[in-house]
């Protein structure tokens, strides 16, 4: 290894962040399009409910509809819950 | 019948407008009779990059409107053969452009050209829908950039959902990635996306990687396409992208670091 490579591999790399980011949103987004278009509002509501329960940030609450063959679709709800009780 | 291409982004100032006159001059210098339109309305600016500002008689609005016809408001090039140029109006009116409206003047310039180049404004609002709406491909301009290739990815949602051959049931328009702005310098020290982050994240086929070139700005300060400039990088890279549009294959160029630089050398990179 060279010595710009010792230097290039201790600083961090935006670029690899940026790439990571990128890939995480585009797949959201494009799920998103290729849902109907309640499921944004869906997925809000549903952040609203469970909110008066528990206090969780919004990127905690994933809600995907996928189609599996042509006779079922899956509604799937991914909720990640705080770790500390209240 | 001509092909229509939309050269489109998203988001603004990504080099739409210059890679607009870069590819329509290219097309036009392989032999192809070529219109580039501007269908960004209110902001009229491929005319400078044209260097034709100063013979805009009439202009889309006003051949939509009937108040001239298509032969009065072509721009036809001074330089090169088959190139005309259709400029946008300066109308704040945004509703100007009506589907009716554009689908008939592209008709018309269908039946003379081979190729109808559209520059796409900023956006996806209606002005960029217009832009894309009977495109046949689509040139997606994207910097190595969070923002540009987001909102790249979002015009790619609109292509293939809101354009006329989606509506249709057509074949779908034919997408092709065109990076620009590229700095291979920062991509080595992992401060840019890389060609190959940007191909992976949207999934589409490369047409063409323009580096990042002071030529470009010598280029709209004199009012020249920079393809004219075949000894600039920017140039040269833009005339493999057209040869690309046009179905040759060709290796890509500037996507290293040509020259090493003092320190580089001495620690070897
Ligand atoms: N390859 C490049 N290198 C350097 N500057 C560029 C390059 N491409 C575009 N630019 C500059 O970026 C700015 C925006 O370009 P423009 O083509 O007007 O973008 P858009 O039409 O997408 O808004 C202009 O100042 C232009 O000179
Ligand atoms: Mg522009």
């Amino acid at each position: 290894m060279s010595l710009l490579d010792y230097f290039r591999s201790t600083k961090k790399n935006t670029a690899s962040t940026a790439k990571e980011r990128l890939q995480i949103i585009v797949a959201h987004e494009r799920k998103r399009r290729s849902g109907p278009d309640y499921l944004p509002q869906l997925e809000r509501d549903i952040l609203e409910v469970i909110r008066k329960y528990v206090d969780i940030p919004a990127d905690q609450v994933a809600v995907s509809l996928e189609q599996r063959g042509d006779e079922l679709s899956v509604l799937e709800l991914n909720i990640t819950f705080p770790d500390e009780k209240r | 019948m001509a092909k229509i291409i939309v050269v489109t982004s998203g988001k603004g100032g990504v080099g739409k407008t210059t890679s607009s006159a870069a590819i329509g001059t290219g097309l036009a210098l392989a032999g192809k009779k070529t219109v580039i339109v501007d269908f960004d309305i209110g902001l009229r600016n491929l005319d400078l990059i044209m260097g034709c500002e100063r013979r805009v008689v009439y202009d889309f609005v006003n051949v939509i409107n009937g108040e001239a016809n298509l032969k009065q408001t072509l721009i036809k090039d001074k330089r090169v053969d088959n190139l005309f140029i259709l400029p946008a109006s300066q109308t704040r009116d945004k509703d100007a452009l009506t589907k009716e409206g554009v689908e008939r003047v592209l008709n018309e310039l269908s039946a003379e050209f081979d190729f109808i180049i559209c520059d796409s404004p900023a956006g996806i609002e209606s002005g960029a829908m217009m832009a894309l709406y009977f495109a046949d491909e689509a040139v997606v301009v994207t910097n190595p950039e969070v923002s540009s290739v987001r909102d790249s990815d979002r015009i790619l949602g609109m292509l293939s959902s809101k354009s006329r051959r989606a509506e249709q049931g057509l074949e779908g328009i034919k997408e092709h990635l065109l990076l620009t702005r590229y700095n291979p310098e920062r991509v080595i020290k992992g401060e840019m996306l890389s060609v190959e982050d940007v191909k992976e994240i949207l999934a589409i086929e490369l047409v063409g990687v323009i580096p990042e070139s002071q030529a470009v700005l010598n280029a709209s300060n004199s009012g020249q396409p920079v393809i004219l400039d075949e000894e600039s990088d920017a140039g040269q890279a833009y005339l493999d992208t057209v040869k690309r549009l046009l179905g040759e294959a060709v290796p890509f160029r500037f996507l290293t670091v040509e020259k090493k630089g003092f320190i580089k050398r001495l620690f070897g990179g």
